[in-house]
């Protein structure tokens, strides 16, 4: 006989688990189906080489939302917190940032620099109020839907004229000409241009870079944190929480298809042919694989499967780990600024630079880079005296035009492997053991098209009230049952948990307005 | 970079050379395109040739597609509003198709020519659509309209004319079936269907063949008054039909940018074309929740007083004592076979229901003075024109 339950949650990313857990809580029965070994999507702390573990994709934690940490009654337990941007120089002139505070800067940046994080945390924290909860639904008539569009205008407004100015002129904008008109310091505008690309498909100067810099920051204000165990605690975290609340947690079930019936849906069916029952189904794949591939177009309305079929998500992140029998060294870093964030963004330019072959299907022959040595602050991670290193490599894009192939992989390891012996010579000679996953490799191993991992561009046109497209953005599909709770839902990916949280309430609201 | 110079000339059918040679008149307009004559000689006689002999209309450029695949029958069930499971190889449906929000992008005929192969025939250019709509399904859209010459065969004599051509087989052709046979070499499909409301076929032949087809048909049909015609004398008769023009009788809703400009099935008279038993169709979700509203407005047909052509005028509805605006005429003819001052129009619910009465507020010019009348209209419901010669299987030998 085939299971029936209250709700299907497809994938157990940390947004499927969050979801699970809020609809159980909410006195539902709820089965969660993931298709790796382990639930945790793209925060997971695995075993790469012989004894060295490391945060497989996501590495770095710009906070969980802290009202859905509240929420489930969680609060992870951090390696290290409120970590400071190192951004690296060959000759050892490095420039720290450490939130408003920079060092290694002439006074003016100094000044400008608190007054831009002053600024952008202003208005991240207006970003923070949107990301919170479900996006009116544009058009509608609806008064919950006025009511929230009245309260946005508002909220925009009551930033007072200057700032509302400011707020609308800059949403728009590129990071590139913010960064060259405030600062002088090279280094400072290329590690503040990269934390606005970081996981794009955007360089410096593309539209709306200095929105994908507050949407980082909307959570914690910037601030970047560590879990102790890696990124897969959090999803440990979040399982056991699941767990107790009473979901039924099924790994190595690869769903094939939402079962469609009469016109809404009704269940889902596994690789293996097992079909389970539900009138709610929740999916934490990405949008277009949700409706492309384990939907099928047939059955939704033609605008809508072209407008999710045209969703932008070509990932450009590269991720690269390395196994080390010893600390390596750069000039100018002790141990302890080693354990912070480094960062490989000599000026604006050079991460434009950096851009551009990815426009046209080629890596970046000299890539940004974001590394860090785990290790340092979690022992767990390396045996003793040994080291991890994890560093996000850009540009490397999805769809590469000679291919992904184990040549390739090498030929774009080199590239990162000579840019990094810029910094620090002897870091080569201490590698016993890397991994480079390239895009593609990221899409398969966690699932998400493209391998972008806010599953869908982070975009004006593909944000807020069009996330992912017009007609999907309240977490409800246009077929009856059927529901988005990952990234490529609003407000979109980073270990947030927003998106899980807010399918949750959607849904559950629904069902109380039914 | 040198740019080039494209010279912009007016596409002409394969049938242009034969077309220009009968012309007289010189009334050429542009038809998606194409050179198409209003008419030839005098657009009342070619008129006639239609309800009393055989009347050849170059219907070529009619936008054609070709739609081939694995999963062809899957997608045109999808695509359009009607049940096309029922539509077996060897049929023709007329059909409309719905754009998200169940409001008609055009309607036409689909030819089931083989099995998971189709052809969709429209007034419109559709192409971007019908990729959209292909996404994610195993099929291939192919434009076809220079390709394939298609000649209307429409009027009592046009079932002789084309035993005369020696088609065999058109005894046991019902209408909406659709037949292949062999044209010196060439396959030629002969549907009986058409835009008249009276019995007839439309032949489809390779392009390169347009012209022994054309020879050959008016040789055969020489001794039964066969008459070329153009789009005016097509378009009294289609009126009487009481079939709808894209561009006159609704705007394809794509092209529509007014909120309310557009029309559903149900506001065009075609709720009979819809079918909520089937799975999915684009629109679905919309006509459902219109049927459960009430739709907003109602497709009429006319029978006017008086013998003045109600072109573009304003319909009145008489509510407590008084005349209020309901709606507007977008076809109107004086319909010549039936002696009826007849007219298409759209009103809004509640009125227009079959067998009321409405007013017509007509503007008619005679020697540069504007005079106006108010005629008295009555909604029917049947087609003006529908004799029972279009339906007679095997027709009638005339």
């Amino acid at each position: 006989m085939t299971e029936q339950f209250d709700a299907i949650v497809v994938g157990g990313g940390h947004n499927g688990l969050i979801c699970a857990t809020l609809l159980a809580q909410a006195g539902k029965d709820v089965l969660l189906l993931e298709a790796n070994e382990t639930v945790g999507g793209a925060a997971v702390t695995e075993t790469f080489a012989d004894d060295f573990r490391v945060s497989r994709c996501a590495h770095l934690l710009y906070g969980l939302q802290p009202d859905v940490a509240r929420d489930l009654g969680i609060s992870p337990r951090l390696a290290s917190d409120n970590m400071a941007t190192i951004a690296l120089d060959t000759a050892g002139k490095h420039v720290r940032i450490d939130g408003a505070r920079a060092g290694g800067v002439d006074s003016a940046d100094q000044a400008e620099l608190r007054e831009f994080h002053a600024q952008m945390l202003k208005f991240s924290g207006l970003l923070r109020t949107l990301l919170n909860k479900t996006p009116p639904r544009l058009g509608s008539n609806r008064r919950q839907d006025l009511v929230a569009l009245a309260q946005l205008g508002l909220r925009l407004r009551l930033l007072g004229k200057a700032d509302m100015r400011e707020f609308l002129r800059l949403i728009g904008m590129n990071i590139y000409d913010e960064v060259e008109e405030r600062f002088g310091n090279p280094l400072l505008r290329g590690a503040l241009s990269l934390d606005a690309v970081l996981g794009t498909h955007l360089g410096p100067r593309s539209p709306n870079t200095i929105l994908t810099l507050l949407y980082r920051w909307s959570a914690t204000g910037g601030r970047i944190s560590s879990p102790a165990g890696g990124m897969g605690a959090i999803s440990d975290a979040l399982a056991d929480g699941a767990r107790r609340h009473g979901v039924d947690i099924r790994t190595r079930m690869k769903v094939k298809r939402i079962v469609v019936d009469n016109g809404r849906a009704a269940g889902v069916e596994t690789e293996d042919g097992t079909t389970f029952d539900s009138l709610t189904v929740v999916s934490n794949a990405d949008p277009k694989h949700t409706v492309m591939d384990l939907v099928g177009t047939r059955h939704v309305e033609t605008g809508f499967a072209r407008r999710i079929h045209n969703v932008r998500m070509q990932g450009n992140a590269a991720k690269l780990h390395l196994a080390l029998d010893g600390l390596p060294t750069i000039k100018g870093l002790d141990k302890k600024d080693l354990s912070q964030r480094l960062v490989v963004a000599p000026d604006a330019d050079y991460v434009e630079r950096a851009f551009n072959p990815a426009k046209y299907g080629e890596y970046s022959p000299q890539p940004v880079i974001e590394l860090t040595f785990p290790s340092l602050r979690d022992d767990s991670l390396a045996p003793a005296g040994k080291h991890v290193m994890s560093a996000i490599v850009q540009y490397a894009p999805h769809a590469l035009r000679s291919g992904w192939s184990d040549e390739t992989r090498a030929g774009f390891e080199r590239v990162i492997m000579d840019k990094l012996a810029e910094y620090s010579p002897d870091l080569g000679k201490r590698v016993t053991d890397s991994e480079l996953l390239a895009p593609v490799d990221i899409a398969q191993r966690f699932g998400m098209g493209g391998g972008h991992w806010h599953h869908g561009e982070l975009t004006l046109d593909q944000f807020l009230f069009v996330r992912p497209v017009a007609g999907a953005a309240q977490y409800a599909l246009p077929l009856e049952g059927l529901f988005l709770c990952g990234a490529g839902a609003h407000p979109g990916g980073d270990v947030s948990g927003a998106a899980g949280r807010n399918a949750a309430r959607a849904i559950l609201a629904r069902e109380k307005s039914a | 970079m040198t740019i080039q110079q494209v010279k912009q000339r007016p596409l002409q059918t394969p049938f242009h050379a034969r077309l220009a040679e009968i012309d007289r008149l010189n009334q050429w307009h542009n038809w998606k395109g194409y050179s198409a004559a209003d008419a030839y000689y005098d657009h009342g006689l070619e008129y006639f040739a239609i309800r009393n002999s055989t009347a050849v209309l170059d219907l070529t450029p009619m936008t054609k597609y070709r739609i081939r695949g694995a999963e062809a029958a899957a997608y045109v069930d999808r695509l359009l509003t009607r049940d096309m499971s029922k539509i077996r190889p060897g049929r023709v449906a007329y059909a409309v198709w719905c754009n998200d929000q169940g409001q008609v992008i055009d309607d036409g005929t689909v030819f089931h020519l083989r099995e998971n192969e189709y052809r969709l025939c429209s007034q419109e250019r559709h192409l971007a659509w019908l990729t959209a709509a292909a996404i994610g399904m195993d099929v291939t859209i192919t434009e076809e309209t220079a390709d394939i010459a298609a000649l209307a065969v429409q009027g009592p004599t046009s079932f002789s004319v084309l035993k005369n051509l020696g088609i065999t087989g058109l005894d046991e052709l019902k209408p909406f079936g659709l037949l292949h046979t062999d044209f010196e070499g060439a396959e030629l499909m002969v549907s009986r269907t058409g835009f008249t409301g009276d019995l007839g076929y439309e032949l489809w032949i390779a392009a390169s063949h347009a012209e022994p087809l054309w020879d050959a048909l008016f040789e055969a049909g020489r001794l039964h008054g066969i008459r070329a015609i153009g789009t005016h004398a097509l378009d009294v008769a289609r009126i009487e039909a009481g079939l709808l023009a894209a561009g006159d009788d609704f705007l394809p809703a794509e092209e529509t940018v007014r909120p309310g400009r557009s029309r559903s099935p149900f506001e065009l008279g075609l709720g009979w074309l819809v079918d909520f038993k089937k799975p999915n169709f684009n629109g679905r979700q919309a006509l459902a929740e219109e049927q459960r509203r009430g739709s907003t407005w109602r497709f009429v047909k006319l029978n006017i007083e008086g013998n003045k052509p109600a072109h573009h005028s304003y319909i009145y509805a008489k509510r407590r004592g008084r005349l209020k605006q309901a709606g507007f005429i977008t076809s109107a003819v004086w319909s010549p076979v039936c002696k009826q001052n007849i007219a298409l129009g759209t009103v809004r619910v509640p009125h227009g229901e079959a067998g009321s009465t409405l007013w017509v507020e007509i503007y008619y010019q005679r020697e540069m003075h504007w005079s106006r009348v108010m005629a008295e209209a009555e909604v029917v419901a049947k087609p003006f024109w529908d004799p029972p010669r279009r339906r007679a299987t095997p027709p009638g030998d005339f």
